[in-house]
């Protein structure tokens, strides 16, 4: 999931900061010391999840909630513990930290980010993979199907009855297969290197043995897919 | 009188030596930033925004493992929410511990 960080307190945002880093279901595309900064970023990017301070100079977390529309999944993060109860009345919101966070309620919330995200993203169960023409295919998500370009996907993971496609702007989960993906995927621009990955070709930056890395991701390359992946590189 | 501790900022940076040298010159940097201001406030009588920035000092008491000290700030950033100073002195001694602390890491 591709995040967001909303704190005035340095010290807020560098412990965040640092727990993002280290989750592997979690990108940091921005952090912010005040909320309207980041409503300028939000006007201009798609983000999955942002971890809000509510106590901000001027322009509080539920001020900020509601100033956006359509506000992805929120984390509230304060030293206050009196808002839990306001805090839920807003959908978006997912969970509640009391600073100082730990390790065990940090991870513990990103658990429930990611379930709402997946409830959200599988309306009814229903086949999300919905069709497909030259450039682009679409998935079900919220009752809409979204169209993601196929120059625009980086990788493909399989999550179990899910698959978690990352594009370049925002990340998706969908109730799918990677075959069922693999099949509708162009096979000049994708290839399959591990069980769980199908990765674009044209988004890599380097390969060493056993790995590839893609934007900020390390994807295992299994060792009966590495002679395709050469094959395709235009090696020197 | 309660003594601050570095152990959740040890288990938070865990081998990460980096990101412990990080935390604690924010801490270095930050903690005199927001004190100043508090005095400030306070100078001023100015209660509504130093109990703002009372608020904003308990993360870092919190950080500091000054547990019982927490809830003193607590019960102070309430009192000068409805303009009162009790616990005022109490608070000034929170602080000492915290910069005595932070002076030394």
């Amino acid at each position: 999931m591709n995040c967001i960080i909303i704190d005035d307190e340095e010290m807020a945002r560098a412990i965040i900061a640092q727990m993002v880093t280290d989750h592997k279901d979690l990108t940091l595309a921005q952090e912010f010391s005040n909320a309207m900064q980041a409503i300028k970023y939000l006007n201009q990017h798609e983000v999955d999840l942002i971890f809000l301070d509510i106590h901000m100079p001027d322009f509080t977390g539920f001020d900020f909630i509601q100033t956006i529309k359509n506000p992805p999944k929120v984390i509230l993060v304060t030293s206050d513990k009196n808002f839990a109860i306001e805090a839920f009345e807003y959908e978006c919101i997912v969970d509640y930290l009391v600073k100082p966070i730990t390790a065990e309620r940090f991870e513990k919330a990103v658990q429930k980010a990611t379930s709402a995200q997946i409830s959200s993203s599988s309306p009814k169960g229903t086949n999300t993979i919905a069709e497909d023409n030259a450039n682009e295919f679409y998935v079900n998500i919220d009752r809409r199907l979204i169209k993601i370009e196929f120059n625009t996907v980086t990788i493909v993971e399989a999550k179990g009855d899910y698959i978690h496609i990352k594009t370049e702007a925002k990340n998706y989960i969908v109730h799918s297969t990677l075959k069922k993906i693999e099949d509708k995927l162009p096979k000049d621009l994708f290839l399959k290197v591990h069980r769980s990955f199908i990765i674009n070709t044209k988004k890599i930056i380097d390969i060493e043995d056993n790995s590839v890395l893609i934007a900020k991701d390390v994807i295992p390359v299994s060792r009966s897919n590495r002679p395709e992946l050469m094959k395709r590189l235009n090696l020197l | 009188m309660e003594q601050a501790n570095s152990e959740y900022i040890d288990q938070l940076s865990g081998d990460n030596v980096e990101f412990r040298k990080k935390i604690i010159e924010i801490l270095k940097r930050e903690l005199p930033e927001e004190v100043g201001t508090y005095f400030d406030q306070i100078q001023n009588k100015n209660y509504l925004l130093a109990a703002e920035s009372v608020h904003k000092l308990k993360h870092k008491i919190s950080i500091l493992g000054l547990n019982k000290s927490y809830y003193i700030a607590e019960q102070f950033e309430d009192n000068l929410k409805v303009n009162s100073t009790e616990l005022l002195s109490d608070f000034d001694v929170i602080i000492k511990i915290m910069q005595d602390f932070v002076g030394k890491l």
